[in-house]
């Protein structure tokens, strides 16, 4: 029976690797063999996914008469149509890059935000025993599925009754109030598994529940916090629809201003590309960074 | 991050402290509380009111916003495309996301391959709008999709080296479909010069030598097919002149009563030969293939492919997500099941039918729940992709509420309808993850 496992000649079992077993050269030859054309596939799929993303940042780095007679693959025949004028005249745009600054303070602030005041209650569903909290809680998860769009009239209104309509701050207090019910959902879970006896020992020694909150469960709760303030820089950075209603021609965010460009595209497109590489390259270097506890919040977000 | 503590800990019992422990969380829930009361709540029973009125919200005018989207050819279409979008983009995204997750598992590169796929998450709507505005261009110089379709397309059909090329003597050839067909007929031991005009000396292939007109032997049917225009002006038409060249792979089929009895190639100096015909009369026709000219795509951001391309733009979005927590629910599948089940001789596909799929089954229901939530809120892909000529056919109703609510139109009356009716789409959803939900925590 050992024998006959160990030669070098099963292949026929698909894919699956062989238990922890040191094969000889040959058997993970014939293994590399005969999970040959996965990994053509895998790879062509990989490549499907990568290639559009790099079709626009090669289509950032060419002229727009470049651009408007031939694809972005032609740079690989000729390389001296790369050059930095697009990306230069960006710079000058003063439009684009006060967007751009918009889109930080924005976001900024909106992830800050939601961290704080979704945390500080979801605390208090997490330790805080006070009357109906099971049926607050069960409304904050009803609300993670609410459209925003449902809000954006009687808001705009709201905000144009208090005269403060288009301010980069009605944005943020928008973005705010519908980051709130997943953060509290995913901080609560979180919290709720700290050790009560932590908590106790805190308790006992005279500390308020302040105290324990600033002390015992942000500390501990870090990693839940990352994962949140990830999901949250990412969508409010990747924001479109609320910054549309929100934002005046002032506080128009990145997104908008790209937008608007779109409207003539062709004619465009030596400013379209590069300001949409710059605005999902700031995304992309947070996601690289902090990868894991993107997966994290989102395995959590979709709880099994 | 599995939720535990759902038994908050007992306070040590003492009198009197009920109001203050109220106090306390209302001071930790104060602000969460007032945001969204004030953002989220309110709006939604707002909104159901003025959905009941009319554009400027100052006259009572009943289901008229409602009769109205369901009237209007616009938003009808809107609904419609959602429909589209909620039966085909999350069942097609979990499917896709399923089998890489799995095929993903035997590699080594995993890792990134998973990264590669999972990237565009954190890409904005918008800027995804514009990485595909680029792809789909309608010329295959200039787009990826169209580039990649032509070229494989063209491995297996290629299209005629001749388009365009028409006949030097027009009473001589007459148009047959794409091709040509000879006025006269030709008998075995006749000798036909067929002459084209309208191609680019650089379109003829190299190998093309000094055109003539063979002689043709007992029992053969003989013929030239050549470009019948010399260099420098001059030349006969009709006749071979000696800078004048043959039009090799030139497809010629002899025809009689209107069948093809036989076919041959051009040779370099555009000569051809029919050997063995019977005696008889015969056309010849130059073949439709020569002259087919090339395929140039699909136009992406028709009004008919409008949808499932914008639906293309954002699989490329959430494959990632399925294929991410898919991969975390396999994952969890315990080792000893999968080896017991491989031990018993299960091959590997009835290993995922029976072991896999069915402890896969909750994870897949979140991801399609998930996934049909955003589908039904989709909005900056179908701004950004479709040009504005095809704006209302890729319509979906969470654009259909921005535009008539904020943009030109104004009637928030009806945007407050749309918006209502979006509301009622996802609240099954809701239903479906508040039971989750409870059911966890017991």
């Amino acid at each position: 029976m050992a024998t006959a496992i160990d030669a070098p000649r099963r292949t026929d079992a698909p894919g699956e690797e062989a238990p922890r077993r040191q094969g000889s050269v040959a058997a993970r030859l014939s293994r590399a063999v005969a999970k040959g054309p996965l990994n053509v596939i895998l790879l062509l799929i990989a490549l499907f996914w990568l290639l559009p993303t790099f079709g626009l940042l090669v289509s950032s780095f060419r002229s727009a008469a470049d651009n408007a007679t031939n694809g972005w693959w032609n740079v690989f025949t000729a390389p001296a149509q790369l050059t930095l004028d697009s990306y230069q005249s960006l710079l000058g745009d003063a439009r684009m890059v006060g967007a751009f600054w918009n889109t930080v303070l924005i976001t900024v602030p909106s992830t800050l935000g939601v961290v704080l005041i979704g945390s500080l209650a979801a605390y208090a569903f997490a330790w805080i025993d006070f009357p109906g909290r099971d049926w607050a809680f069960i409304t904050v998860v009803g609300l993670l599925v609410v459209p925003v769009q449902v809000a954006l009239i009687p808001v705009a209104e709201l905000y144009g009754r208090l005269g403060v309509f288009g301010s980069i701050p009605t944005v943020i207090l928008f973005h705010i109030a519908f980051g709130l019910p997943f953060a509290i959902f995913l901080l609560r879970n979180f919290f709720a598994g700290i050790p009560a006896e932590l908590l106790e020992a805190a308790r006992i020694d005279g500390a308020g529940e302040a105290r324990i909150f600033f002390r015992v469960v942000l500390p501990i709760g870090l990693p839940a916090i990352a994962s949140l303030s990830i999901f949250q820089f990412l969508w409010v950075w990747n924001d479109l629809l609320i910054a549309l209603v929100f934002a005046g021609t002032d506080a128009a965010p990145l997104t908008v201003a790209i937008r608007e460009q779109t409207r003539q595209f062709g004619a465009n497109i030596d400013v379209i590309a590069p300001g949409a590489f710059i605005s999902l390259i700031v995304p992309l270097v947070v996601f690289f960074a902090f990868q894991r506890y993107f997966v994290q919040g989102l395995l959590a977000g979709a709880e099994k | 991050m599995s939720g535990g503590g759902t038994v908050a800990p007992r306070r040590p019992p003492g009198g009197g402290r009920v109001s203050r422990r109220w106090l306390v969380a209302l001071a930790f829930l104060g602000p969460a509380l007032v945001l969204l009361g004030a953002i989220v709540i309110y709006p939604i029973v707002f909104t159901v009111f003025r959905s009941f009125y009319d554009r400027a919200g100052d006259a009572f005018v009943g289901m008229d916003n409602y009769q109205q989207m369901f009237a209007s050819q616009r938003t009808r279409t809107a609904i419609k495309n959602n429909m589209i979008w909620v039966a085909v983009a999350p069942a097609i995204a979990t499917g896709v996301g399923l089998i890489v997750a799995v095929l993903a598992e035997r590699v080594r590169w995993q890792t990134a391959f998973k990264v590669a796929v999972f990237m565009p998450m954190a890409i904005s709507g918008l800027a995804t709008g514009v990485i595909f505005r680029l792809v789909y261009e309608t010329e295959p110089e200039r787009g990826l999709a169209n580039a990649v379709v032509t070229t494989v397309a063209g491995t297996f059909r290629s299209s005629g080296e001749y388009a365009g090329a028409r006949p030097s003597q027009e009473d001589a050839l007459q148009p047959a479909g794409m091709g040509y067909l000879t006025a006269d007929t030709f008998s075995p031991g006749d000798t036909a010069p067929l002459g084209l005009l309208a191609i680019r000396p650089s379109e003829v292939p190299d190998s093309a030598e000094e055109a003539v007109l063979p002689q043709a032997g007992a029992g053969e049917l003989a013929g030239a097919v050549w470009l019948d225009f010399s260099r420098g002006g001059g030349g006969e038409r009709g006749v071979p002149d000696p800078t004048e060249v043959g039009l090799p792979g030139m497809r010629v089929e002899a025809l009689q009563a209107e069948r093809v009895v036989a076919a041959t190639e051009a040779r370099a100096d555009g000569t051809f030969v029919f050997t063995g015909l019977e005696p008889g009369d015969y056309r010849l026709r130059l073949a439709e293939a020569n002259f087919r000219p090339p395929w140039g795509g699909v136009n992406w951001l028709s009004p008919t492919l409008v949808t499932p391309a914008v639906i293309a733009a954002w699989l490329w979005i959430w494959v990632g997500f399925a294929m991410i927590v898919i991969g975390a629910g396999l994952a969890a599948i315990p080792r000893d099941v999968l080896e017991a089940a491989r031990v018993d001789g299960a091959s590997e596909w009835q290993v995922f039918r029976r072991v896999t799929a069915p402890l896969l089954i909750p994870v897949l229901l979140v991801v399609l729940v998930t996934l049909v939530i955003n589908v039904l809120k989709i909005f900056d892909l179908v701004l950004v992709i479709p040009p504005g000529s095809v704006q209302d056919n890729a319509n979906v109703i969470a654009l259909e509420m921005w535009r008539v609510s904020f943009g030109g139109a104004r009637n928030q009356g009806l945007g407050s309808a749309l918006s209502v009716f979006l509301f009622l789409l996802v609240l099954p959803a809701m239903a479906f993850n508040i039971k989750r939900f409870r059911s966890e925590r017991r």
